[in-house]
């Protein structure tokens, strides 16, 4: 297990290399002065574009800039935001839980109802279950997010009035953040209905960002299960007169888990790309809308260090996911 | 159907009427975050809405629903004889705010107004670079670094502003959000403390609404200031919830969750207006679209060229065409919000027969032309090819050959400028400071002919009025000048004025006291909402 865990860290560290470099070229690469755009001042006397260039180090050589770069980013340095001057690093840590909140209720739901609609497909194979379950989860995995989001709130909560709009909680609630996770922090602050706010708040973001994980999910676990249930060992037990729900439950699932869980490993690399998106419907302050807002807002250093810190994350979930996977499956481990 | 909505529209009655019972807070649904809280340091309407409107004020204030100046800070101010002394007398008793982050011991002074310009002025001043990057775009960009000549304190509630030449739209300048008023006590605290950046993350000022906390990308909050010299505010609480997607912003409205959002789709507004919980504001934008001749190039030289071309084009057409109706033509080159607008003048009438003739009479025949298009969509033009094609429509009625040419948006603005460009440019104009100056001078003078004068129009009549208005120092007097310009552009046709665009406010049919501001600022002093 030593021995896999460095062999990934060993393509792991190269990856981050790789991907720092390209985050360090974006600013230097963009059509643009550098500078102007960093400082984000757009008009500037020669004095004061050196006195500028001098602060941000660039008038040393491109290799001492880059290590310089990384030596900060390794220090948790990933620069200031030219709107806000705070430092990218605690903007990220401030609305990191927002996403991750978000994230887990989106991927509980798809498993929580992607993996038993793919069971049932399975053992009711070419039935009209399997067809209207199989129907639906293709036209979950093609749905445009923005279209789906927005016509969840204009029927949900826009005619039917069943969900708030946006946001993370009514703005009638007013309490410190204690842990950023809203459902924690709403019952720590006592108040009467903050919880149910907040829980009510979180479903249409949550089935608009967990469809697509759900479509696959359950498209994989149908086929994994067809495969399991092909094999010997499990016409065996049903030969030898198990119940169903013991053959499917215990036999087969187990096996047929382990490409499901690399399934959802993948999909916690999409689902950040689809937080983009949803978040942004929402309104919900997470690390995606953050990213779009600094996109129109020209935040160059945001979107610079909020890129590398994504793809940082986005490498160690993988790595987690893949130990995961070795910890469930020893043969890949060799 | 009709009966479910009615029931639906009735819970969200309830629930909202439930819902202000124990506390009076006003929801906007904000279009966007603020860049930061120090209106100085930025351009865009959303970060002065989020910073100049609630918390701060000026020395002076533009009127609520137009583009005249009245006191604020300022209780009264004198101007020399020579127009170059401008001599402030501030308003007494007035209060900063007490927050969490500050307790501010003295009231507004001398020292604060200084403070606040200065810092924006002087390269050497301790504030002028402590946002790093940060610079002091509209204070430069209203040319006030060449313009002034000392700012002095006469005692502590007196200020008097020197300037190096004459400066009529100086008052309207300082009514701008960038020349808002902050307590140099504050300030000088932060300094002391090494937190200077504070100043633009937690703003303190004098006005209606006390800041209480940001939580970025996501909510503003505010506090009614209690202390406030013009009074408390019917609201208790204030609150920004930005959301930047138009059709969410209005979902948000329709489902109770804020009373006010600026900047509607469309596509929405007739929706919007049909919804009996919803009411709709809408007025003239504070701008101008128009088609510039070349005066100086024949035939456009022709008075009777351009009057003909004039009453050839269906402006109506256009406007339900290109804007949906959500704009209406214009007959002045300002707008119909802005002050010394004269609406006594009649506009050229859609008449093409006559057209034609008068372009016979002037013995013109078989002219052809050219009309630029620009590639940008803009507030006051949603879609120039589409306006320049309708016209073209309109031109071949009488006669008159159009090829639409178009260039990228920089080089448009700038081949456009050309004083022998040929053919005649479709562009328009926003207004930054409500001063008619900053439309009948910038667009029309002589000297802005080979600039932003894109008929090259220079008349003396014309000019002469401009420029006695620009050094009158009396409104009443400038009013009069600019109504008589505005004859002298009407008669001279340079332009085909096109429309003004609409601005578009819908709201919670129970907010009250919500007044549209020509300046395209959402300000919330004064706003009730009822049950």
């Amino acid at each position: 297990m030593f021995r896999f865990l460095l062999g990934r860290l060993a393509v792991l560290i190269p990856t981050f290399i790789g991907v720092s470099i390209i985050a360090f070229s974006f600013i230097r690469l963009l059509p643009g002065d550098p500078v102007a755009l960093l400082s984000g001042e757009r008009v500037m006397s020669p004095e004061r574009h050196a006195e500028i260039s001098h602060q941000l180090g660039f008038d040393r050589p491109i290799v001492v800039q880059y290590l310089d770069y990384l030596w900060g980013v390794l220090h948790g340095d990933f620069g200031l935001s030219i709107v806000t001057k705070r430092p990218v690093i605690d903007q990220f840590l401030e609305l990191f839980p927002a996403t991750v909140e978000l994230s887990l209720c989106a991927i509980i739901f798809a498993v929580v109802v992607g993996i038993p609609a793919g069971v049932v497909a399975a053992i009711k194979r070419g039935s009209i279950f399997d067809q209207i379950i199989m129907g639906t989860a293709l036209v979950g995995f093609s749905m445009p997010i923005f279209w789906w989001g927005l016509l969840l709130i204009i029927v949900v909560s826009g005619m039917l009035q069943w969900t708030p709009v946006s946001g993370r909680i009514s703005l009638m609630f007013f309490f410190p953040s204690v842990t950023g996770f809203m459902l924690v922090d709403s019952l720590l602050s006592g108040q009467e209905g903050a919880f149910q706010s907040a829980f009510s708040h979180l479903i249409l973001p949550t089935i608009v960002l967990g469809t697509i994980p759900l479509a696959v999910i359950a498209r994989q676990t149908r086929s994994a299960m067809l495969e399991v249930l092909s094999e010997d060992y499990v016409r065996t037990a049903r030969a030898k007169g198990l119940p169903t729900f013991r053959v499917v439950g215990i036999h087969a699932l187990r096996n047929a888990m382990i490409p499901v869980v690399t399934t959802i490993g993948l999909q916690i690399g999409v689902m950040l790309a689809g937080a983009i998106l949803t978040e942004t419907i929402f309104s919900w302050p997470g690390i995606g809308k953050w990213m779009v807002d600094s996109v129109f807002r020209r935040d160059y250093a945001v979107i610079q260090g909020g890129l590398l810190i994504i793809a940082g994350v986005i490498m160690l979930v993988n790595l987690a996911v893949d130990l995961l996977y070795g910890l469930i499956n020893p043969r890949i481990r060799h | 159907m009709k009966k479910l909505t009615t029931l639906f529209a009735a819970t969200a009655l309830a629930t909202l009427m439930a819902g202000s019972a124990w506390s009076k807070t006003f929801v906007y649904c904000s279009e966007g975050s603020p860049e930061g809280f120090d209106p100085g340091l930025y351009t865009a309407g959303t970060t002065f809405d989020a910073s100049a409107h609630t918390v701060y004020n000026r020395l002076l204030e533009f009127k609520k629903g137009t583009t005249e100046t009245e006191p604020g800070l300022a209780e009264s101010w004198t101007i020399s004889d020579d127009g170059l002394e401008y001599t402030f007398k501030l308003r007494p008793g007035v209060k900063f705010q007490t927050t969490e982050f500050f307790t501010p011991t003295r009231e507004l002074n001398a020292d604060d107004v200084i403070f606040s310009l200065e810092r924006q002025w002087k390269p050497d001043h301790p504030w002028h670079g402590y946002v790093t990057g940060g610079s002091w775009e509209y204070f430069a960009g209203m040319g006030l670094p060449d313009v002034l000549e000392s700012i002095e304190k006469v005692d502590d509630m007196t200020v008097k502003i020197k300037l190096k030449r004459k400066e009529a739209p100086f008052l309207a300048n300082l009514a701008m959000p960038f020349a808002s008023i902050m307590s140099k006590e504050y300030a000088d605290k932060l300094q002391a403390d090494g937190k200077m950046n504070q100043l633009n993350q937690m703003p303190l000022g004098t006005g209606p609404f006390a800041f209480v906390g940001y939580q970025q990308d996501a909510v503003i909050r505010y506090k009614a200031n209690p202390d406030y010299w013009g009074g408390k505010q019917k609201i208790d609480d204030l609150v920004f919830s930005i959301t930047t997607d138009a059709a969410v912003r209005y979902q948000k409205l329709q489902a109770g969750e804020c009373h006010l959002m600026p900047y509607p789709n469309a596509a929405d507004v007739e929706a919007m207006k049909a919804d009996p919980n919803l009411k709709v504001m809408e007025q003239a934008g504070l701008n101008v679209a128009y088609l510039a001749y070349n005066t100086t190039q024949p035939p456009f030289d022709k008075l009777e060229v351009r009057k003909a071309l004039n009453k050839a084009i269906n402006k109506q057409a256009i406007v339900d065409a290109v804007f949906q109706g959500q704009a209406t033509t214009a007959s002045n080159p300002i707008p119909p919000t802005m002050w010394s607008y004269d609406d006594t003048i009649a506009d050229d009438t859609y008449e093409p027969e006559v057209a034609k003739k008068m372009l016979e009479d002037a013995g013109v025949k078989d002219l052809s032309m050219k009309i630029w298009a620009m590639p940008v969509a803009r507030p006051y033009m949603l879609n120039a090819r589409r306006t320049a094609e309708l016209m073209q429509a309109d031109f071949a009625k009488i006669g008159v050959k159009v090829e639409i040419v178009s260039y990228e948006w920089a080089e448009y603005l700038e081949k456009s400028k050309a004083k022998d460009r040929d053919g005649a440019v479709i562009l328009g104009w926003t207004g930054d400071n409500g001063d008619p100056d900053n439309f009948l001078d910038t667009l029309l003078g002589c000297d802005a002919v080979g600039g932003n004068n894109r008929a090259q129009w220079c008349n003396k009549e014309f000019d002469d009025l401009v420029t006695k208005a620009k050094e009158a120092t009396d409104v009443a007097e400038r009013t009069k000048l600019y109504q008589q310009a505005q004859a002298v552009f009407k008669r001279e046709a340079p332009w085909a004025t096109l429309d003004h665009s609409l601005s578009i406010v819908p709201m919670r049919k129970n907010v009250e006291g919500f007044v549209q501001s020509p300046l395209g600022d959402f300000a919330f002093d004064g706003v009730d909402i009822v049950e």
